[in-house]
């Protein structure tokens, strides 16, 4: 076990790397001469001198890479534009709001899918099993941000029970932080649900078809325990792996459910910051969220290999 | 993303699609026959939309702000007055357009580098692969929003920001199916006669992975729609006045109270062609997978 984890961890560098240097090359993108960019409006020769040298802009490319790098690798990953502060401060004040989001979204779309699946899966080819497809479907095809415009006009606007925007922290006022973020949690969740039922659905007629399952079944068992003590266990292991892949996937709907419910959150920072031309913070966000996508795939692996039997050596 | 297996069987998937047997098994699914009946619709609206808009979507009519549905303006109009069905007809251009030419870039830029990486092995494969997984630990629509970002904001670059992002998924899907065919007879077959690489994998590689690659752009057009609407709604994508459903949701939010039926009818739209063409990606593949019979 330990030579597999060392292995993934050894396939990890040079993605890591390329992944560094495909974010390097977004600044490339822009027009022209990013000195000019970088130094706002009507800047003289002398301010574009200085900036080129403080970004090393004046350098072979392949230079201005390796500084770069330099100093993403000690946590240096720029100047925010716009608020003259550290773009990895901004993160790390944005981060815990939308971490708290995904959690929240991670956790509905847990609980939702995990229980259409099973339920789908224990009344294959019913209406249930159909309409529970459908509903699936319907979830990954919903544009988020019309979800919670939906969620806003019918909870805020025409219920008044839920503030339509706004987050209130939870060391604030732990009422308040669920009433503003329930919505956007929801939002966030129901996409992922919709894939975490069809994926249960799948391991679950798996599992029910498989020869334990039988076996468990002759021996006189009753369907409860062959479902939840023999099937269930088995066909929701993958189902956690994927729970954990898919938290990555949350923190790019947080960009539209943060913009839509105005929560200061990780996807807000980067909407701002391209907006006004913060490129230090679009790339900072950018680098984080892969990064954050790529802890979370390592450990949702080696999850899946400490539970299961075959892989643990 | 819905993304199909890498090793999923192909057998005779070309010959069945000539024979009719696609049509015969997706013709017994009836939400495929659904999604594609509203996929053609949408492409009918589309292409046809100077022709269906009873309005110029852009025409501005300041005695007209905000007025509900009425025989005059069925969907009601927006802030400036405009008609919302016209601007509804016009919009399903740019979003079609958006998911057809997104994809097309992904496809034209994706298998290529997918046949290389398959066909080639070693070094290149090694490359090919790990700039695919880099990509890929970039979360889609964060990288699509931070290129067009650079790019700067309009429809070419969104379209082009949602290609270069999608392409990944194609790198591995043709990677995937060329490993799991290349050892099969009829390609070494092709290469003992004297074929070079590059003939083998466009001749007889290729369209033997069409069918796997036609329900993943099925999906990704999926995919790509979406991720228009949402840079449109966030300002990155066709700039206002132009008719763009994300955008038409995104001047909605402001007008909820008086005017709900401006968020209704985008929303619709949107998830409408999104879930027709999820529903037909999914027929296509139950269809193409002898397996999922």
């Amino acid at each position: 076990m330990p030579t597999l984890i060392a292995r993934r961890l050894a396939q990890l560098v040079p993605t890591v790397l390329l992944l560094s240097v495909i974010i390097f090359s977004l600044q490339h993108l822009l027009p022209g001469d990013p000195a000019l960019v970088l130094a706002g409006e009507n800047p003289d020769e002398a301010t574009l001198a200085a900036i080129r040298a403080q970004y090393h802009l004046d350098q072979p490319l392949i230079v201005q890479y390796l500084y770069w790098l330099k100093g993403v690798a000690t946590g240096d990953l720029g100047e925010s534009m716009r608020h003259n502060r550290p773009v990895l401060d901004l993160i790390l004040l944005k981060l815990p709001v939308t971490l708290q989001l995904a959690v929240m979204g991670i956790g509905i779309a847990l609980v939702v899918g995990i229980t259409a699946g099973i339920i789908s899966a224990l009344r294959q080819n019913s209406a249930v099993d159909y309409a529970t497809n459908i509903a699936s479907l319907a979830g990954i095809s919903v544009p988020n941000f019309w979800l919670g415009i939906l969620l806003i006009l019918f909870f805020s606007v025409h219920l008044g029970w839920l503030p339509a925007s706004g987050f209130v922290s939870p060391s604030e006022d732990l009422g308040m932080n669920l009433a503003t973020t329930i919505m956007p949690a929801f939002v966030l969740g129901i996409g992922i649900a919709g894939v975490i039922m069809r994926h249960t659905r799948g391991a679950m007629l798996q599992a029910l078809s498989s020869d334990y399952v039988r076996t468990a079944r002759a021996k006189g068992l009753n369907e409860r325990s062959v479902v939840l003590k023999h099937a269930m266990r088995n066909a929701l292991t993958p189902i956690i792996t994927l729970g954990a892949l898919e938290f990555g996937a949350l923190l790019s709907g947080a960009v539209l459910t943060e913009q839509i419910f105005t929560i200061p959150g990780f996807g807000k920072l980067i909407v701002d910051a391209v907006f006004t031309r913060d490129y230090p913070v679009v790339q900072g966000v950018v680098l984080v969220t892969s990064l954050f996508y790529i802890i979370l795939n390592l450990l949702a692996d080696i999850g899946y290999i400490l539970v299961n039997p075959r892989l643990r050596g | 993303m819905s993304t199909i297996s890498e090793t999923q069987s192909s057998a005779n998937p070309v010959t069945n699609l000539f024979r009719g047997r696609l049509w015969r098994h997706l013709s017994q699914r009836k939400s495929a026959l659904v999604g594609l009946a509203v996929v053609l619709f949408m492409v009918f609206v589309a292409v046809f939309a100077p022709l269906l808009a009873p309005y110029d979507p852009t025409a501005q009519s300041w005695t007209a702000v905000r007025k509900a549905p009425s025989a005059a303006h069925w969907f009601g109009t927006d802030e400036a007055g405009r008609d919302m069905l016209s601007r509804i007809i016009w919009g399903a251009r740019a979003s079609l357009l958006a998911g057809l030419t997104s994809v097309g870039i992904a496809m034209a830029i994706g298998v290529p580098l997918g046949l290389a990486a398959g066909f080639l092995g070693g070094l290149v494969d090694g490359f090919i692969s790990r700039f695919t997984d880099a990509m890929l630990a970039c979360p889609f629509l964060i990288l699509a929003i931070a290129l067009a970002a650079f790019l700067g904001p309009n429809l070419t670059n969104a379209m082009l920001a949602i290609g270069i992002t999608a392409t990944p998924f194609f790198i591995r899907l043709t990677r995937g199916q060329v490993l799991s065919i290349k050892g099969e007879d009829y390609v070494e077959a092709a290469r003992a006669v004297g074929n070079p690489r590059w003939r083998v994998a466009v001749r007889h590689v290729l369209p033997n992975i069409l069918p796997q690659l036609m329900v993943q752009a099925t999906l990704t057009i999926a995919t790509a729609i979406i991720a228009e609407a949402s840079m449109s709604f966030l300002g990155l994508g066709l700039q206002p006045p132009a008719p763009s459903w994300g955008s038409m949701l995104n001047s909605a939010q402001r007008f909820l109270s008086n005017a709900p039926w401006m968020a209704l009818w985008p929303g619709i739209a949107i998830f409408a062609t999104v879930l027709s063409f999820n529903l037909l990606g999914d027929g296509l593949r139950d269809a193409l997978d002898p397996r999922s019979r």
